[in-house]
């Protein structure tokens, strides 16, 4: 178990390497620079050629590339010039708000998502389930920065029972229930597609299972209902849902862009956003390669969460 | 099975009874306290280092926190005194010496006197200075005139230009002008962007990232202390989501209202919305090098071709006014009144285009999808293509991304594209006609003339216009300049944007400025 964890960690590092290149080449390709995202109108080629020399960028792309890298396997991922601070300062930091939200809404998605296919498989083609069966599909068509906007509407500007954006209180706030209040509108936002897509393949799951010989024989064995459901059956399925939730903390990442934006919390995909459009090449490399760390380390739990529950996987 | 469903329904109740508490604590947070007023900003400040910014979002926290030797007069784009009382200008207008306001001191408690103006300029000028490695400083070029600065004595510095540059003055007034404290930048080097130390009403307290910049009252300020005892901006860049902030009671102030959402604010006794025209101007760059723009005949149908006035009350929601010629009317001073905008007429413009022997060529027209004062760049594109569509020109869209777009158009459109949108704010009228009109100022000379504009008279009254040291000679300058590009028509002058912003019923004294600065020393609230 040991040696396959390590073996898949150490199978992450080309991944993230080449990474590494592939945001170089692709934030060199694309058009404009950071010269001319600082200048804005006042733009001259000289003002460029000016700021480009005080900024480094005037070196050959592979020399800048190996200066990076080797600045960053001692630590330093450098300076970002769009924000003035230290790159691993500001990527940890809005890491962390990100790993909150993201967080939340993994569990939300989980237990909701687990519930309500749990509810449709037992109940299948009954009311419960065709109930819940509207609200999952609603769900995942819903486009979620709308729904963002939506909710901020009701819950925040007519209701005035949540406060639309940010992450503390601008004033007098900080502490846990400041935070609950902030991060509800966006957590539950977050995990509306993916509480729909854990529910129905939750149900599917729960549906093959319960349709196997094993199921039978519990049943006629005597044992309640409420066991074979929660013992034999949920515990066969889940072993095929858990994948899926490993790839929804990667989708709740990415997903992250748009409602952070909604909902202006300080999160790293609004800072990689704001990082593309100013061409801030370190902070985008900072920000990129945390964000596909965690992606393969969140694969990776799911992986072994799997080996964990699924006796046939054991070696 | 019930099981199952018990959890699911006391899960839900869960949900629900988060929803009543959070219900019952909220209110109270929403109100924002007397006296600290909680300004919406658009995006986060890159740096408070006022020589290290380029972007009117910082400013607005900057011109709180620093003062400059000059400001411009309340209301007006006309420079008055500041940290220096008063200034003498030599006849050949190369040299200015300013006499500094004695008593005052930096936020750090080091005291403001001619050496730290000196320290100012050379951090930024002088690539030897023991602090310029703590820029880059992208606008120090508004100084590059400036040949050297000299201490006299205590309180008396002189700058020498190598030439005569009238708008010396004006660029004084603008943040890059600000004086920052010497001492603060020594000690802390290149994060003196985030421990700022300045002169002005409000005191840098605290900036926590991507939430909030805090200053509070400077009791000791040379101008007596504001009446607010703390401000704090935040940064909610989502537009959307500022207008749900200011009607959930969140901030009290936000700038660049979109236009759809301010007749909801005009119409709520709550709030208060205001308007100020400022120095811009949004215009098509026509390439006059090759193409159909070479005859003057088809500039000028494009200017009467276009309805300016549908432009700015349907797609820009009344926050703009029409655009008579190159120079904003904010600039009151130098600017022409009896310029006239070309009228919307269709006819006149399909005479001229008949009259030019027009016949159909493609016209490309570049058009960017965002950008610093673009305002609705891909509506107004939109329209202003079915506008000349509709006199017979065939103009095609080609829309960019606002680095790309710059990238292209800053390069000049020959080769490439007829028509360019393009939008200027600036803080001088020499500013904008100097960089974009002169011969001199083609692209490939490092200007910003990307249409190929030129006409030796123009050259001529802009470099006289740069050497006159008073301004009614200058300002007469300006105004035959006008009168001969609005003729000439290198653009299609478009629209000048009005700045806004709405605040709540508790914000008192509150005005905008024409330089689109926020200046709230004068601010109450209750």
């Amino acid at each position: 178990m040991l040696a396959y964890f390590l073996k898949r960690l150490v199978m992450a590092v080309p991944v993230l390497f080449g990474l590494t290149i592939i945001v170089f080449l692709i934030m060199a390709m694309i058009p404009g620079d950071p010269a001319t995202a600082i200048l804005g109108a006042y733009a001259t080629p000289e003002n460029v050629a000016r700021i480009n020399e005080q900024l480094g960028l005037d070196r050959s792309l592979p020399e800048q590339y190996f200066i990076w890298l080797g600045n960053m396997l001692q630590g330093d991922f450098g300076r970002s010039y769009s924000l003035n601070r230290p790159v691993i300062d500001e990527v940890l930091e809005r890491f962390n708000a990100t790993l909150i939200l993201a967080g939340a809404s993994l569990v939300l998605c989980t237990v909701f998502g687990l519930l309500a296919g749990i509810v449709s498989a037992v109940r299948q083609f009954g009311w419960t389930d065709r109930i819940v069966t509207f609200f999952v599909l609603i769900g995942i068509s819903m486009p979620s920065f709308w729904l963002g906007l939506l909710l901020i509407l009701v819950f925040a500007v007519n209701l005035r029972w949540l406060p639309p954006s940010g992450m503390y209180a601008i004033y007098g706030g900080g502490g846990p229930l400041d935070l609950l209040t902030h991060l509800a509108l966006p957590a539950f936002t977050l995990s509306v597609v993916a509480t729909g897509v854990v529910a129905r393949l939750t149900r599917a799951a729960m549906l093959e299972v319960l349709r196997q010989d094993y199921i039978r024989t519990a049943r006629a064995k005597g044992l309640s209902e409420r066991r074979v459901i929660y013992r034999h059956a949920f515990k066969a399925a889940l072993v095929s849902v858990i994948p899926i939730i490993g790839i929804q903390a990667g989708f709740v990442l990415g997903g992250a862009v748009y409602i952070e934006t909604v909902f202006q919390w300080p999160g790293i995909g609004r800072m990689l956003v704001q990082a593309i459009s100013t061409r801030d090449l370190l902070l985008v490399q900072g920000g990129v390669l945390v964000v596909a760390a965690s992606y393969v380390l969140f694969n990776l739990m799911a992986d072994m969460a799997q080996h964990a529950l699924d006796p046939r996987l054991k070696t | 099975m019930t099981g199952f469903m018990r959890a699911f329904k006391s899960a839900l109740a869960g949900l629900a009874l988060a929803g009543l508490a959070a219900a019952g604590l909220q209110p109270a947070a929403a109100q924002t306290p007397p006296n600290v007023l909680i300004v919406g900003q658009i995006a986060e400040p890159k740096s408070l280092d006022p020589h290290a910014v380029t972007a009117v979002n910082d400013f607005r926290i900057l011109m709180n926190v620093y003062d400059g030797l000059v400001r411009y007069r309340d209301g007006t784009l006309e420079v008055e005194p500041a940290l220096a009382e008063s200034w003498e200008i030599s006849d050949d207008g190369t040299v200015y010496t300013f006499t500094l306001r004695q008593g005052v001191t930096f936020h750090d408690g080091s005291p403001f006197n001619a050496e730290a103006v000196k320290f100012n300029f050379d951090r930024m000028l002088n690539e030897d200075h023991p602090q310029h490695d703590t820029g880059p400083f992208p606008l120090a070029f508004f100084f590059s005139a400036v040949e050297e600065v000299t201490v006299e004595d205590e309180y008396t510095v002189t700058f020498t230009l190598n030439e005569p540059y009238a708008p010396f003055l004006s660029n004084l007034a603008y943040p890059t002008g600000l004086i920052v404290s010497p001492a603060a930048v020594e000690e802390h080097g290149q994060d003196f962007g985030r421990q700022p130390s300045g002169t002005g009403p409000f005191k840098f307290v605290e900036w926590e990232s991507n939430a909030r910049v805090v200053v509070e009252r400077n009791p000791e300020y040379w101008e007596g202390a504001p009446q607010l005892e703390a401000v704090v901006f935040r940064p909610i860049t989502d537009a959307n989501t500022r207008v749900a902030e200011m009607l959930a009671g969140g901030i009290d102030l936000m700038v660049e209202v979109p236009p759809d959402n301010i007749a909801q604010f005009a119409d709520d006794p709550m709030f208060q919305v205001y308007e100020q025209a400022g120095p811009h101007v949004w215009f098509l760059i026509l390439n006059m090098k090759e193409g159909p723009f070479q005859d003057k005949a088809v500039r000028q149908a494009v200017n009467y071709a276009i309805n300016k006035q549908v432009l700015v009350e349907n797609v820009l929601q009344g926050t703009a006014e029409i655009a008579a010629g190159p120079t904003p009317p904010a600039f009151a001073w130098a600017y022409n009144e009896a310029l006239e905008p070309y009228p919307y007429d269709p006819e006149k413009a399909k005479e001229l285009l008949a009259e030019a022997g027009y016949d159909g060529e493609e016209i490309v027209f570049y058009v960017t999808e965002g950008g610093s004062g673009m305002l609705n760049p891909v509506a107004m594109g939109t329209a202003i293509q079915a506008d000349l569509a509709a006199v017979g020109m065939n103009v095609t869209i080609e829309t960019y991304e606002w680095n790309t777009f710059l990238g292209e158009v800053n390069a000049g459109l020959e080769g490439k594209a007829d028509m360019a949108e393009m939008a200027w704010m600036t803080n001088d009228p020499d500013t904008l006609p100097y960089l974009t009109l002169r011969t001199d100022a083609f692209p490939s000379e490092g200007g910003f003339n990307s249409g190929y504009y030129s006409n030796p008279e123009v050259d001529t009254i802009l470099e006289q216009a740069r050497r006159a040291t008073e301004p009614e000679e200058r300002a007469s300058l300006y105004m035959q300049m006008q009168e001969i590009v609005h003729e000439d028509a290198p653009w299609a002058f478009i629209a000048n944007w009005k700045q806004n912003a709405v605040a709540t019923d508790r914000v008192q004294n509150f005005e905008l400025q024409p330089s689109f600065f926020l200046l709230l020393k004068d601010v109450a609230k209750q």
